[in-house]
This record gives structure tokens, sequence and C-alpha cells, in this order.
């Protein structure tokens, strides 16, 4: 049985990466846990809280000892070295832009699991950290505006005059995007979004946004999941519609990031320069060099016209009880598909993807960056038509008429050659048969079992063709129509009894 | 007034009250008058026949006619309000083909008695007669065999897959050729073989037609019996000249037919290519299919996540009348209710094997019937719904039909219960439905399976609310 530490993130970091919680969950996988003193008392966990989980509480040293050490971000050089040899590191590495640290991880001869290289595919969503972190980010980046901001956010009309609501421009609808669509949404604010990806219009219009299409002659398409670089025909236009919005918005959210590049800058320091004064932008893509000219990575800036810029990188840990909770859930679903056997023991399969791809450093070996794995996350335009679906032909309106008439002039043929009284019969049964159609089609849906049984009661009446037939003298005709009788005179009890049976249990709520 | 223009004066009130009867089950409210109008008719119908054979002079054939009207009658009846008694709602379907079964067979023998004893007829009405005793042979025999085969795959006494014979097709369309050219011949030479053969011909056909028609088209095929049943009353009224009879007996096989319609609709499907093979055939086909891993749950988990939902629709299939679940699941629904959680049921029209088979299992278990709503009804509420509970139900709530235009099943309406925040699939294993189609449900990430017999696990969900 492996033990596995829970490590207290250094100063800057609130977050931890087990909550009283999700110890629970490890504890089930049949794990022993230590928590290092202290760890979850920023994101308001205290020990006594892991300890009533089923953890244990050690120091620093010891719990760095564990055979699986979880944490929330990359170690430093001097972490590094507290972890012994062949344990098991778990935590937010981005290892493609940290090649030294991967050098540093393999040098002590452990084994390294990014939880951001977690491929996008469907049953890795619930390991995703970075969708889970984006979504508080996203969240956070609104109320950290909305703090700045000196207005409401809501439009209302009150005693002392009318306030007009504020106006947002969210770009880049990503997970973070959405999140900060959907929280400027609900507290009243006008909100727009941009987005190179086409196919999420749907989703911002159903979180309460404004889609700002760039229309140009392009479609992005992503194999991946992720945004990636655009053209310079889109660019251009784009570029058009952020200056155009800077003016008008009080508030932009920007959240445009491409995997393994620079983010792009949307917001030039002219577009902020025509933004009014009090007006906020919070650049979530800071830490990547920023969407807007003269943003900070972690600073708040106020530029000469009055102009928030907010290029906090820390959002999640400003939560960080929620995102110790959705980050260690994250863990708690890795570490289940790596204990399948839930004995408490760790194995990495190779030839899952999953595992494979998150595993960036294994046994003093770096094993990244993984093989590609392709995923269409949102599925591609697709192939020209595969095959029409195979919905019934209409039939036109000619084909129809033309059937009609054949019919009749079938009937017709019938009855005009027909001795009498063929005729009379041809007219009660075709009258009937429409009466039928239009009794039946008026019927509920949910009384077609009684409907049923009750016309199958009625088509027993072919009990009175064999009651007219029973006094025949001849006497095998009477044992037959004797039979005939016996079985549709069952039909006719039985079918009526059933029915009733089956009515008196249709009850309506306010009869119970 | 004679007898025969009294006879003639019931039926046409009987016929009315026939018509007032099916118009009177189109509602909840008026279903039980309904069937009043139903037994008054029927009542009227036979007390009139009845008086109409025995007002003549009575000779040695009446009075054994007589007896044996009595002992028929009395067995039929107790026989027949002794099954009504005792069938299970879950039973239902069987009983119902099997009834139909007992009109073919009928239609049959009185078909026989006409052309045994053909009575005085004028001239130009003998080929007449010799065709109507063949038409209603014909029909009532391919009722007959068709319901047997039909009560037989549905009470389990014989497998419910398909039977695929070579060239089934054309072995249907010969049979129908075989029958016009027989009924050709009698009506040239009315000879004893040429009954039999028709008799013969015409039972094989039943039974192949429905022997090739697989399990889940059962709500198609015993509606479509009912229609046929319904035309074998009206044939038998053409050959005794009866026009109660032809009334009925329309008035039967419309609805039938109706009914079908419906049925083939909720299904994509036309009429034709349910009679003429199901799709169980061709669908293995399909090897793209989309799979993945599926996420479990326990009923406790599932107990929380109903009690803290505001809004939960069940979607019942055939697995909930296999189970004989409805009663814990209206319990359930039941608890909930007093929860304060909005609870409601959504029913594909084909679920189960007969139409309308999973209202009369909830209304069994008393469930109000107005929280118990049609596909069309509920379809657009999935998204405002926390929780759906799909309990038995497999190619009617599977998101290949709409989404996959290459499965076997596209274009099929179903139940889009995707679109709900989770969604909790009761499921004994992981095998696909009728349709042999992979349900990419399963796989979804707001999907969460519940394994186990679905009457234990409800039981459990119940325990721990």
């Amino acid at each position: 049985m492996s033990t596995i530490g829970v490590v207290l993130e250094p100063q800057a970091e609130s977050r931890v990466a087990a909550t009283p919680e999700t110890v629970k969950a490890i504890r089930k996988l049949g794990y022993q846990v230590l928590v290092e003193k202290g760890a979850g008392a920023k994101a308001a966990f205290p020990d006594s809280a892991y300890v009533a989980a089923g953890a244990k509480v050690g120091t620093m040293a010891a719990t760095w000892k564990a055979d699986i050490v979880l944490k929330v971000n990359a170690p430093t050089p001097t972490e590094i070295k507290r972890l012994k040899k062949g344990a098991i590191l778990v935590g937010i590495l981005s290892p493609a832009l940290n090649p030294n640290l991967l050098k540093a991880l393999a040098k002590q001869g452990v084994t390294a699991l990014a939880m951001d290289a977690v491929p996008r595919i469907s049953r890795a969503q619930s390991m995703d950290v970075l969708s889970s972190m984006a979504n508080i980010a996203g969240y956070r980046a609104v109320v950290e505006a909305a703090h700045e901001f000196g207005r409401f956010f809501t439009g209302q009309v009150t005693a002392a005059g009318k306030v007009a609501p504020a106006k947002v421009l969210v770009a880049g609808a990503g997970v973070a995007g959405l999140a900060a669509i959907g929280s400027a949404s609900s507290l009243g604010a006008i909100v727009r979004a941009t987005d190179p990806r086409p196919e999420v219009a749907d989703q911002v219009k159903s979180i309460g946004g404004e889609y700002l299409a760039v229309e140009v002659e392009e479609q992005m398409e992503s194999s991946d999941g992720y945004a990636k670089a655009t053209s310079k025909a889109y660019d251009k236009r784009a570029a058009e519609i952020y200056t155009e919005q800077a003016e008008d918005v009080d508030i932009i959210i920007t959240t445009a990031l491409i995997p393994g590049r620079p983010a792009p800058k949307l917001i030039t320091a002219k577009d902020v320069s025509k933004m009014k004064p009090g007006s906020v932008i919070v650049d979530m893509a800071a830490a990547q060099g920023g969407n807007v000219a003269g943003s900070v990575a972690g600073k708040r800036i106020v530029t000469k016209n009055g102009v928030i810029i907010l290029g906090y990188t820390d959002l999640p840990s400003r939560l960080p009880a929620q995102s110790s909770q959705l980050y260690g859930t994250n863990l708690v679903n890795l570490l289940k598909l790596l204990t399948p056997k839930k004995k408490g023991k760790l194995e990495l399969d190779f030839e899952d993807v999953v595992q494979r791809s998150v595993t960036v450093v294994k046994t003093g070996e770096i094993t990244w960056p993984p093989p590609p794995v392709q995923v269409s996350a949102a599925p591609a335009a697709k192939p020209a038509e595969p095959a029409e679906m195979p919905e019934k032909k209409k039939m036109s309106g000619r084909t129809k008429g033309g059937l009609i008439a054949a019919g009749l002039a079938a009937l017709f043929g019938v009855v005009s050659i027909a001795p009498p009284p063929l005729p009379q019969h041809f007219l009660v049964l075709t009258l009937s048969v429409v009466v039928g159609f239009y009794v039946i089609g008026k019927v509920h849906h949910a009384l077609h079992t009684p409907l049923m049984s009750v016309t199958n009661a009625i088509s027993g009446i072919v009990v009175v063709a064999a009651i007219l037939q029973v006094t025949d003298s001849i006497l095998l005709v009477q044992i037959l129509a004797f039979i005939g009788v016996l079985i549709a005179s069952i039909n006719v009890f039985g079918g009526f009894a059933v029915t009733r049976r089956m009515l008196k249990m249709f009850t309506k709520g306010d009869q119970l | 007034m004679t007898a025969l223009a009294v006879a003639n004066a019931a039926y046409v009130a009987a016929a009315l009250l026939f018509i007032m009867s099916l118009a009177g089950l189109s509602k909840h409210e008026t279903g039980r008058t309904g069937i009043r109008y139903g037994i008054a008719g029927m009542t009227i119908a036979m007390s009139a026949t009845i008086w109409l054979t025995f007002s003549g002079e009575w000779n040695e054939s009446t009075s054994t006619g007589f007896v044996l009207l009595l002992v028929a009658l009395g067995a039929g009846a107790v026989f027949g309000l002794w099954r009504a008694k005792v069938v299970a709602m879950t039973g239902m379907p069987e009983l119902i083909a099997l009834f139909h079964s007992f009109v073919g067979l009928t239609a049959v023998l009185v078909g026989w008695n006409g052309a045994l004893h053909t009575g005085d007829l004028a001239p130009e009405l003998v080929g007449v007669h010799r065709a109507e005793v063949f038409i209603g042979i014909f029909i009532g025999a391919v009722t007959f065999t068709g319901s047997i085969v039909a009560y037989l795959k549905l009470s389990a006494k014989m497998s419910s897959k398909p039977l695929i014979l070579p060239g089934r097709n054309l072995l249907n369309l010969s049979a129908l050729i075989g029958f016009v050219a027989l009924t050709v011949a009698y009506v040239i030479t009315p000879e004893l073989g040429l009954l039999i053969a028709v008799t013969v011909l015409a039972l094989a056909l039943g039974w192949h037609l429905v022997a090739s028609i697989g399990g889940g088209d059962m709500p198609v095929v015993v509606s479509m019996l009912n229609s046929y049943s319904g035309w074998a009353a009206a044939a038998t009224g053409f050959l005794l000249s009866n026009d109660l009879l032809i009334v009925t007996g329309a008035l039967v096989g419309s609805s039938g037919a109706y009914l079908s319609y419906i049925m083939c609709r909720a299904m994509n499907r036309s009429f034709i290519s349910v009679i003429f093979g199901g799709y169980g055939i061709e669908a293995p086909s399909e090897s793209d299919e989309e799979t993945g891993e599926h996420t479990e749950i326990d009923a406790a988990q599932v107990a929380e996540m109903l009690s803290s939902a505001k809004s939960v629709v069940i979607t019942p299939g055939y697995g909930m009348a296999v189970a004989q679940a409805q009663y814990p699941v209206a319990e359930l629904a039941k608890r909930l209710k007093e929860k304060g959680v909005e609870v409601r049921f959504g029913i594909h029209p084909v679920a189960g094997r007969l139409p309308g088979h999973m209202n009369v299992l909830l209304a069994e278990a008393k469930v109000p019937y107005d929280i118990v709503l049609e596909m069309d009804e509920i379809n657009d509420d999935f998204p405002d719904t926390q929780v759906v509970l799909v309990i038995g139900a497999n190619d009617t709530v599977n998101p290949a039909a709409t989404e996959n235009p290459g499965s076997p099943i596209a274009g099929m309406p179903v139940l889009k219960v995707w679109e709900a925040e989770n969604v909790v699939v009761f499921k004994r294993s992981m095998a696909s439905g009728y349709a042999g189609v992979a349900n990419p449900l399963f796989f979804r990430q707001n999907s969460r399976m519940l394994f186990g017999d679905a009457k234990e696990r409800v039981g459990d969900i119940l325990k721990a609310l």
C-alpha cells in the first residue's frame, strides 16, 4: 500500500492538492494519505478536517518522502531535491514551457505526471484540470473587474435616476471565456463575445452573451479542441472589431491562448487609449505574454487615461476552497484511472493514451512530448454529405392525388359490376372505414392499449355470424359454429372485462 | 314486423353504439362510458341475433343449436372473464394477441361453414359467394396463425428473433399469387381440396409473416393483427350479407391500421418495411461505432442526485415490464413528489410491446396519468431537467437516431434524454438494444450507468432516500 503525500504550497499559492472530501475518495482507492501540517489552511481546510477524513498530518520532510506526492504548481529546484528516488509527483507542470524542470525531475529519478497534459478526449474530461481551473478563473475575472469597476453591472431605474447597464466584451469563448460570459450576464451586464471558432456561437448565446462573428472567408477547424492561430485577413477584421468595441464597452476580459505559443495580441495600446476612463481590462493571458498591450503579469496597471488593466495570473488561487476542491477531484479521477485494482498500488499503462500523455518523466527518463492524440472535440465540417438521412419520402401532391383517383376508380369498377346486395355492402364498408379513421385519430396516446382491447372485444362480433350458423341442418356446420361461438365469446367477454379493468387503473393526480 | 327487420334495426343501434364506444375511449374521462356503450352494443347485437336465429320454427337442429349456443356462450364467458381477471398487466400484449387469434379462427370456421352450406343463392351470386368464402378464410387464417406466433413470441415461448428464410419476400408474394389462383379455381369449380389448400396456404403465410418480424416490432405487429381481425370480421359480413359485421369489422380494421401507422411513424419506418423484415438484420454492419468508457454510479449516489434535483423525468421501456419494476418506480415517483421534486414520465410511442403498454403498466401502479407524457410533449423539456432515469429503454433514447445519418435507426424520433443535465441508465449489461445498434448515450459525459435488475436497483434507491 502506497502513501500519498499532500504538501503545502509555497507562499503565493492558496490552493491545496487535496481537500478532506477528496482525501476520503483517495482512501477508498486503498492509499494512505499524509497531509503536511497547515497545507489546507489558506483554502480554509484545517488539519483537523483532514484527520477526520482519514488522513494523517505530518511534517514537511515526511510528506515529501511519500511514495506519491500531490502538488498544485510545479515544484521549485529545492523542492525537487526533497523527493525520494522512484517517487511519483503529480501537479500542473507546464512541460512545454519548462524543459529545465523536466530535466531536474529526471535527474532526481522520479516519475512526474503533468495534470495539464491530459489529452482533450471525452473520457479524460473528468481529469481536465485546465478546464476546471479555467472555469474558476473566468468567474473570478468578472469578480475582479466588478471590484475595480465604479458602477453597477446591471441597469436600473431608481428614484435617483436611471443607471445604464455595463457593457462587457469577452475575447475568446473557451471554458474561461464562457464562464466569464455567464458570470457577467448573470450580474446583469450586456455581454458580447468574440472567438475564431464560429461553432461556439450557440454556446455563447445559451449563457446570455451575444456572439460577434468575424466575417471573413475562412473557417477555423480545430482537431484537438484548442484554438489555433488565425489568418491575416481574419486578424485584420478582428482588429477592427476590437477597435470598435473598445470605444463602446466598459469592461474587456481577454482569454485568448494558443497552446505552446505566446498569447495573441488582441487589444492594442491605441484601443486601450480609446476606452472610457474607469474602464477595466482583465487580461487572463498575462502569464503567457498577454492579449492586451500594456498588461503586466500579476500586476494592476492604471493607464494615463484612467483604464485599469489587471494582469493577475493567480485567478483560480483567489478562490482557494473552490479550486482546491475541483483540482482535488481531477486528481482523484486520475488516481482512479491509475489504480484499477483499488488496492493502493499505482500502475502506469503506457498503452492507455491518457496515462501516456500525462507522464512527462518516467523513473528518470523524459517522456515528453507524447505522441499526438487526434481527437475531434468539436465535429469538423462533414466531408461532403455522407448519405442522406433515410427520411421517408413525402408523397408529392400529384402522386397522392393519383393514388386516390386510382383507388376510387378500382372501387367504382368493382361496385359497378357487382350484383346486389354487394354495392350496399361496399357503401357501408367504405363509410365505416372513414368513420373509424376519424374516431381513432382522436384517441389519446395513453389509451392505445385499452383501445386495442376494446376493438378486440368488438371484433368478437363475428360471434354473430357463428350464432346464425349454429342452427344449421348439417351437423358438421353446427359443430364448427359451436367452436366459433365459444372462442368468439371468449373474446367478447374477456375483451370488455380486461378493458374495464385497465380503465379503472387510470387515475388522475388529484383523485389519489 | 319480422324478426329480420327487428334484427336489422338492432344492428343499426349496435353499430352506432360501437362508434360511440370508440369515440369515448379518446379521453381518460370518458373511457369508462365508452366501455359501457360497447357492452350495450354487443348485448343488443347478440340478443337480436339469437332472437333472429331462434324465432322461426323449432326442429331438431334448432334445439341442438340452442343447447350448443348456451354451452358455448357460457363456457366462453367464464373462460374469457377468468383470463381477463387474472392477467398481469405486463402480460397484456400476449393476451391481446391470443384474443386476435380467436377472431381469426372464428372467421375461418364461419367461412368453412359458408362453403359447406351454401343455402339458396341467386345464380349470379354463387361465384361471388365462393370468392367471399375464400377471402374470409384467407384473412381469418392469416390472422389466426399470425396472432398465435405473436402470442408465442410475446410470452417468450418462442424466440423473438426474426426468422429469416431465404427469399422470404418471394415466399410471401407467391403465397398471395397462389391465393388469387386458388380463388379463381374455386369460383369455377368448388372443390373441397381447394378449400383445404387455401386454408393451409393462409395459415402458413400468417405464421411466416409474423415469425420473420423481431420482438421490438411487436407493437406494429399486434396493431396490424388487430386490423386484420377487423377485416376478417368484415369479410364474414360480406359472406353472410350482414351489415353489422361489415361496419364493426371496418371500424376495427381501420383502427388497427391507424395504430400501425402511428407506430411506424414513431420508428420512422414504412409499414412495408416492418412487415417485410426487421432491421435487426442489416444493423451489425456498423463497425465504426462510437464506443468509449461508461461511468458507473451506485444507488446511493442516484438517490442523492434525485433529492437535490428540481425536475426529474423517467423514461421507461420494455425492460421495466420485464423486470416488473413498475411498482417500485411508481413508489419512487411518489416519494420524490413528496419531497417537492417535479417528476414526470416520458413515453416513447413504441416503448414496450404494445401501443400504450407503458401507460397501462404505470396506471396499474397508480401513477397519475397527467404526469405521464408523450414523447412530443416532453422532448423540449429535457434541457431544463436535472435528472433523467432511463429504465429498461435503449433504442428509444439513442442519440444515434438523430446524430448519425449512417445509423440503422437514423431518423427515428427519439426521446432526447441526453439534453438533460444528468442521465442515469438502468441496465442489466452493456448489450445493445433490440435494433442491435450500439447506444452512444451510455458513453456520454452526463450519463451514468446503474447496472443490475431494474426492480432491485429502484428498491435500493428507495432505501437510500
